[in-house]
């Protein structure tokens, strides 16, 4: 008997014990009393070199530590003035800056041109091992001309380094630096930034407090809040209930479902990011022994598939469809181009006229890709005939496969380092290197003309040629636009941006 | 004796170098490391520039044979994700993993033994039953959804404790009650039954027609064999405790040894995964060595043919 009650009783306190969970904490606390800000992370911060760095939470800390020269002030679009004044270009490969005065670091030294030669100069050396070298590899060396003058020396044209050096090149301090580099600068972070480091645990604790001599007319000015505690939580269940109670201020990236449970008790928002969801074909995979090498075959897969329903399945928010390779937020992203609608009946004349009347056998490998939009795709395909053998596998197995030409469809996304522009997706994966199993020569030439002039309109209108030729070769399945959803305390006042990068300086309390 | 010794501690050398080498290898069938260390934006040259730096472009055999040959000189090299050597962040986690591990450890020794000797002295009685639920909520419980279930409680609702996190020595409460949970139900059951076994034999029978009180009967007759499968089974639960409390550690966002195993693993940090996985091993050897060695102590028969 005594059985039986314990059990009984066991199940009530659970079942009143899950039913609570979400019906509590709706009296925010948060810690605007002590002006302070608490953050979660789910993932770990790299350490703080923004150099080496590649995820997101060491990023947006690192960006309230360092400054770069420019800053690009997503809402007009315009690059603006940051630790140089002002800059132009001198020559096709040559840029000047001129730096602006009375800037301190953190350590209390003086910002001067030898900080801008010194970190720059390091970090283009291979030795230094700068984690991606897209974003320094066309800098060729960097001459001081006076105390608060200097010259880039580019290697090569690259239309991405404005937008490079807008906050993505940090300036260190440069006898620091010299003296104790990559790993010194990660232990004892020191930049010109809003928020200075006071301590951290790496990977596990940090905590920020706002820099009282941030310099005049800095983009990051304005900062309200005096510290900030950043952690990792890696538990997303544990992040609500102490967001919930008011021990955290700060979370993001809510899976869709749990967004809309949450909604109720604290502040969520959508905000759409540059990253997006496409399926990749491969003209070149198996030597182009595959039905994908047809043209009719990719058109027909496209027509197959009912993108609108997945997106409002799975992505929600913020997300949707989309007809390009590319996130129309993005300069160059023309939108003009040959759409493909859910019509399951063009796709199996399509197929049938391309000799797949009783379809085929397709592998399909997914990667950072919710399972359910896999599943989805490969439901829709079955519905014409093609059987998608799904694969799932972590990034750098998919990836590996694809480069070796191995994989006809690969299904998974791609983040543009956050930046507006297309230059980054479209030359990764139709430029000719390695990830480009289309090898179209058209597009790369395009390609390489657009990445490399300074002129805009030469650009865009290259740009524009290439996305309508992919679209009209249905080289990719582009999916989705991708979101982020972000629960805040209900007395924060916080505005996200679709680069993903968190700017806890201009955030208040309400 | 020593000859035993001697014996189980070259069994316990093999095993740990299979372990090492099947894991370095397993490390390379799910990826390529240079890969997922240049991330989902980096492209093909900078993972060949990691594949370089790094030596991944060496044949496997000559990876594992430095790795080894630094290991065995103590050196188990530098993290690729954090970028410092592997024994500093080791030594920075481990604090709260050997923490929680022993603490819990001690806490489900302390409830599972008692628990079960009362058992098997009235099997089917009130102790008995109480025992019973305890061990078979404790084996289907999912350990998240009661740790969470315990943060939603006792940290959200009652705020007795801190909901994540070990600033402070109260940050250990719910997940040692948590971890040691899920110890006591084998530990006890084993008791139990082991006592059950012993308490039926005829010298049990003979200590008490001597007169002996019950409480010494037990102390000294039975409770001393019954221990022998509690012993070992204790130190795999031991081992267990301290090296797979990932679920526990990620629920109430501790940074020990079983969190950091598993994230290194999600981000190529090969070198942190192979000293953390070569440290476990170690960890279970010698704790089963000892067992095996302590169970020839306590029991003479055990002690081979010598």
């Amino acid at each position: 008997m005594t059985q039986t009650f314990s059990l009984k009783r066991l199940t009530a306190v659970a079942a009143l014990a899950a039913s609570t969970a979400l019906s509590l904490g709706t009296a925010a606390l948060a810690d605007k009393a002590s002006n302070t800000l608490n953050v979660a992370f789910a993932a770990e911060p790299e350490p703080l070199d923004t150099y080496k760095i590649a995820g997101r939470q060491g990023l947006i800390l690192a960006r309230h530590i360092y400054d770069g020269l420019l800053y690009k002030n997503l809402d007009t679009g315009e690059i603006v003035p940051a630790l140089a004044e002002s800059w132009e270009f001198t020559g096709p490969l040559t840029m000047e800056f001129t730096l602006r005065q009375g800037v301190k670091f953190h350590n209390g030294a003086d910002f001067t041109a030898d900080d801008v030669v010194g970190t720059l100069n390091t970090v283009i050396t291979p030795e230094y091992g700068t984690r991606y070298s897209i974003s320094v590899d066309w800098i060729d060396s960097v001459e001081k001309l006076d105390d608060y003058k200097v010259r880039i020396n580019m290697s090569k044209p690259f239309a991405g380094a404005i937008e490079m050096l807008a906050d993505a090149l940090p300036i260190y301090p440069h006898a620091f630096f010299a003296e104790n580099g990559s790993a010194g600068i990660a232990a004892t972070p020191i930049g010109t930034g809003p928020y200075k480091l006071i301590s951290q645990e790496p990977g596990i604790r940090y905590e920020m407090e706002r820099f009282e001599d941030h310099y005049e007319g800095s983009p990051k000015s304005g900062a309200t809040i005096d510290k900030i505690t950043v952690r990792t939580i890696p538990e997303m269940n544990t992040q609500f209930a102490e967001l919930m109670s008011g021990s955290l201020d700060w979370i993001w990236r809510i899976p869709p479902d749990q967004a809309a449970q949450l909604e109720s008790r604290v502040q969520v928002i959508s905000a759409p990011i540059m990253r997006i969801g496409y399926v990749g074909f491969a003209p070149e995979a198996m030597a182009g022994e595959t039905p994908i090498a047809d043209k009719r075959v990719r058109q027909a897969l496209i027509h197959a598939t009912n993108r609108g329903a997945i997106v409002d399945a799975f992505a929600g928010g913020a997300s949707k469809v989309l007809n390009t390779p590319c996130n129309p937020a993005q300069f160059g992203c023309e939108q003009d181009v040959t759409t493909y609608d859910y019509d399951p009946e063009k796709a199996k004349a399509l197929l049938a006229e391309a000799g797949y009347a009783d379809g085929f056998d397709l592998e399909m490998v997914f990667a950072a890709m919710p399972r359910p939009t896999a599943e989805a795709v490969a439901a829709d395909l079955a519905n014409v005939g093609v059987t998608l053998e799904l694969n799932e596998q972590q990034y750098a197995s998919g990836i590996g496969k694809w480069r070796a030409k191995e994989l006809p469809a690969f299904f998974s996304n791609w983040g543009s380092y956050g930046i507006g522009d297309t230059a980054f997706i479209l030359s990764n994966f139709f430029g000719g290197g390695a990830d480009d199993l289309v090898q179209d020569a058209e597009l790369a030439t395009w390609l390489t003309e657009a990445d490399t002039a300074s002129d805009r309109e030469v650009r865009s209108e290259n740009y524009s040629k290439a996305v309508k030729k992919i679209a009209e070769e249905a080289y990719w399945m582009p999916m989705y636009n991708f979101n982020v959803n972000y629960g805040l305390s209900n007395d924060l006042n916080f505005t996200p941006h679709p680069d993903e990068f968190a700017r806890w300086w201009a955030a208040s309390w309400k | 004796m020593l000859s035993f010794i001697s014996k189980r501690l070259l069994v316990a050398l093999l095993v740990c170098l299979t372990v090492s080498a099947l894991s370095f290898g397993l490390m390379f069938v799910s990826g390529d490391p240079a890969i997922a260390i240049a991330g989902s934006g980096g492209r093909a040259e900078d993972a060949e520039a990691i594949r370089q730096a790094y030596g991944f472009d060496r044949p496997l055999i000559v990876q594992y044979l430095d790795w080894i040959g630094s290991a065995l000189t103590g050196n188990l090299g530098q993290s690729i994700y954090f970028n410092v050597p592997v024994t500093e962040i080791i030594g920075n986690r481990a604090g709260v993993t050997l923490t929680l591990g022993f603490i819990s450890f001690l806490v489900a020794l302390v409830i599972a033994v008692p628990l079960g000797v009362a058992a098997a002295l009235r099997p089917n009685g009130w102790i008995d039953r109480i025992a019973l639920v305890i061990a078979v909520s404790g084996q289907a419980i999912p350990s998240f959804w009661l740790g969470l279930m315990a943060i939603v409680v006792f940290g959200v609702w009652y705020g007795w404790v801190p909901i994540s996190g070990a600033d402070t020595w109260q940050g250990y409460i719910l997940p040692v009650i948590v971890l040691s949970y899920y110890a006591i139900p084998e530990l006890m059951r084993i008791t139990r039954s082991g006592m059950i076994d012993v308490l039926a034999t005829d010298y049990v029978r003979a200590a008490r027609a001597k007169g002996l009180p019950m409480h010494l009967v037990i102390s000294r007759h039975a409770l001393r064999n019954a221990v022998l499968p509690l012993v070992s089974l204790a130190a795999v639960q031991l081992g267990q405790l301290l090296s797979g409390s990932i679920v526990i550690e990620s629920v109430f966002a501790l940074n020990g040894l079983g969190r950091l195993a598993w994230e290194s693993l999600l981000r190529s940090d090969l070198p942190v995964v192979q000293a953390i996985i070569l440290i476990l091993s170690l960890l279970y050897v010698v704790l089963t060595t000892l067992a095996d060695i302590l169970n020839a102590v306590l029991d003479p028969r055990l002690r081979g043919g010598s």
